[in-house]
């Protein structure tokens, strides 16, 4: 077992009984970066020394006595949420330069629990996709399979997870960013209900979906990670004022008599069968652990997609007008205010960005409004009813995460349609404001993970992470570590 | 529905995007084929439906008025393209 391996839960364990330091773990996963991150490019930016740092003064204060939830542990951040002092670019031009002056809540909060902060993960550019291939910079490889994509757009805190780069990651979800890659890598990926984590700090895409989720190894770490970030903050007025209960809590591993629905509109023609098989051997194995489990209906589904994508690009169309090369980011000269305007936003912006932009400008437009953006908001309150009549009946949902394992780079990249057919069976919660989790449940005949998700109510975090921590104990996927192996080099 | 080139121009001036000829007839071609996987939407009646702007309960939200230290200038100058004597520099307007 090496150092890099081990879960958040473990090596508190370890660090709390002094049998390794916060200086030596951290080292060690610095070590692994260096080793595997030319092939698995997680990375964007990583801060070694402060890292080095940050773990000595945790070693020393836990010589003092002190403990804190995440006291020494290496983490990782996706490149869109902000660091004060360290560049954040959301994955694109338009950012490349850009030092945020301030730290986002959840990262604040991170560092307050004693968390070392290794450095800032590859994203699609401004969490636009589904590959983590809309990056500006490069693509992020799937540690499993190095011609396959970890997924998006939190692949590189995905792919780090995995490849023991890091011992949890913060990703963004706002329409399956978190829960998608953390199904490609085999790894947990929660997106708490909209409102749970402050929002103060993240680059705001779509700000009535986005949310700041995070990507561990097991689900204990999901637990534990989410009661540091999770709570109301001031600085965000979409943050709910609710109590946080005790994550770990939720962590029994008895699920007798909980009502489980599989909804029927989550298996569809198309989808890769080895992916339904294991979802429906996983729901065997929460029914012989005591639950009960129904068919139900969310008759909505098919409509979600269309819905979000064109909510989604009319937000982000707002949200990304904000870069106009006057305050920060790029800014290329034109012949007037207004071509500076054009130029600074034409190259600053990639392909996928410029595309949503477009759409969601034209979806917004007079004469188009009703037909467009008001229709989506209308079928919006449809898949939310869905839902709210799902969870009077049902404590969780469980469906498959993706429709199919990781696909192959460069497979997608021309095809919108097809790219966004990935999301399929996660933009729903986002829609719904809802909060779930994806975890392994398998793998297929290449040997690629499978992602099972649990969807819960809002505020349904306990009840998501009750079953997902019994199945887990239940199974032994999630102790698999890839071999990071190159197919066909 | 297939957008003409013009319509694709006009999104792009109301965007405040420079396209290439290129980008233009590809974006023409993909943001139609996006627009026609959305028309089956229409298929839904959603007359008696109200629209979901936001997930959360429409309310204000207020927190008391108190003063705080404001992010250095130096600081969110560093990140301007272009600033001089504590401003931002941006190119001369009004005299077009």
């Amino acid at each position: 077992m090496h150092l890099y391996d081990l879960t958040i839960h473990e090596a508190r364990k370890l660090l709390d009984a002094g049998e390794i330091s916060a200086a030596e773990l951290t080292q060690a996963v610095i070590d692994r970066i260096l080793a595997v991150d030319n092939a698995v490019k997680a990375y964007l930016t990583l801060t070694p020394e402060e890292a080095l740092e940050q773990a000595r003064a945790a070693d020393a204060a836990r010589r003092e006595g002190r403990s804190s939830p995440l006291l020494g542990i290496p983490v990782a951040i996706k490149d869109i949420i902000c660091t004060a002092g360290i560049p954040t670019t959301c994955g694109s031009r338009i950012l490349e330069n850009f030092i945020p002056p301030y730290d986002a809540t959840a990262v604040a909060r991170l560092k307050a629990a004693g968390a070392v902060i290794l450095g800032k993960t590859n994203t699609d550019e401004f969490a636009m996709g589904s590959s983590t291939e809309n990056s500006a910079f490069f693509p992020t490889h799937n540690p499993w399979d190095l011609t396959r994509v970890p997924g998006g757009s939190s692949g590189g805190s995905a792919a780090a997870v995995a490849a023991g780069e890091c011992l949890g990651a913060l990703g963004t979800d706002t329409g399956g960013s978190v829960r998608q890659p953390a199904a490609f890598c085999g790894i947990v990926g929660l997106k708490p209900t909209y409102g749970r984590v402050s929002r103060y700090g993240l680059v705001a895409f779509a700000s009535s979906l986005d949310q700041i989720g995070v990507m561990t190894k097991d689900v204990t770490d999901a637990a534990i990670m989410l009661g540091v970030i999770a709570g109301h903050d001031p600085l965000d007025s979409t943050s709910l004022d609710v109590p946080v209960p005790d994550y770990t809590a939720a962590l029994t591993g008895d699920i007798r008599g909980m009502r489980v629905g599989v909804p029927k509109e989550y298996f569809i023609p198309g989808m890769q069968p080895e992916v339904e098989d294991a979802v429906r051997t996983a729901l065997e194995v929460l029914a012989d652990l005591g639950a009960e489990i129904l068919e139900i209906s969310l008759p909505h589904t098919d409509y979600a997609l269309p819905v979000y994508y064109l909510i989604a690009p009319a937000e982000a169309s707002a949200n990304l007008a904000r870069y106009d090369g006057v305050r920060y980011g790029l800014r290329v000269v034109g012949d007037s205010l207004e071509d500076t305007y054009k130029q600074t936003r034409g190259h600053g912006f990639g392909p996928e960005v410029k595309r949503r932009i477009m759409l969601g400008t034209y979806a917004l437009s007079a004469g188009y409004y009703d037909a467009y953006y008001l229709k989506a908001q209308k079928v919006r309150t449809l898949i939310k009813g869905d839902f709210d009549r799902a969870f009077e009946q049902v404590d969780v949902i469980v469906a498959p995460t993706t429709p199919t394992t990781a696909f192959r780079i460069g497979e997608k990249v021309d095809d919108p349609i097809q790219m966004y057919l990935s999301d399929v069976f996660t933009l729903s919660m986002n829609l719904a404001g809802i909060c779930g989790l994806s975890l392994p449940c398998g793998f297929d005949s290449q040997g690629l993970p499978i992602g099972m998700q649990v969807m819960g109510p809002a505020l349904g975090e306990m009840a998501v992470l009750r079953v997902a921590y019994a199945y887990e104990q239940a199974t032994d996927w999630h102790t698999r570590r890839p071999p990071i192996r190159s197919a066909g080099r | 529905m297939a957008l003409t080139r013009e319509q694709v121009e006009h999104v792009a001036n109301l965007a405040r995007l420079a396209l290439t000829e290129e980008e233009k007839e590809r974006f023409r071609q993909q943001l139609s084929a996006v627009l026609d996987y959305a028309a089956r939407l229409q298929e839904l009646d959603t007359d008696a439906i109200p629209p979901t702007a936001t997930v959360l309960p429409v309310r204000n939200v207020m927190r008391p008025d108190t003063p705080r230290p404001p992010a250095p200038r130096e600081e969110i100058l560093h990140n301007a393209p272009e600033a001089e004597e504590g401003c931002f520099k941006v190119p001369a307007i009004g005299w077009e």
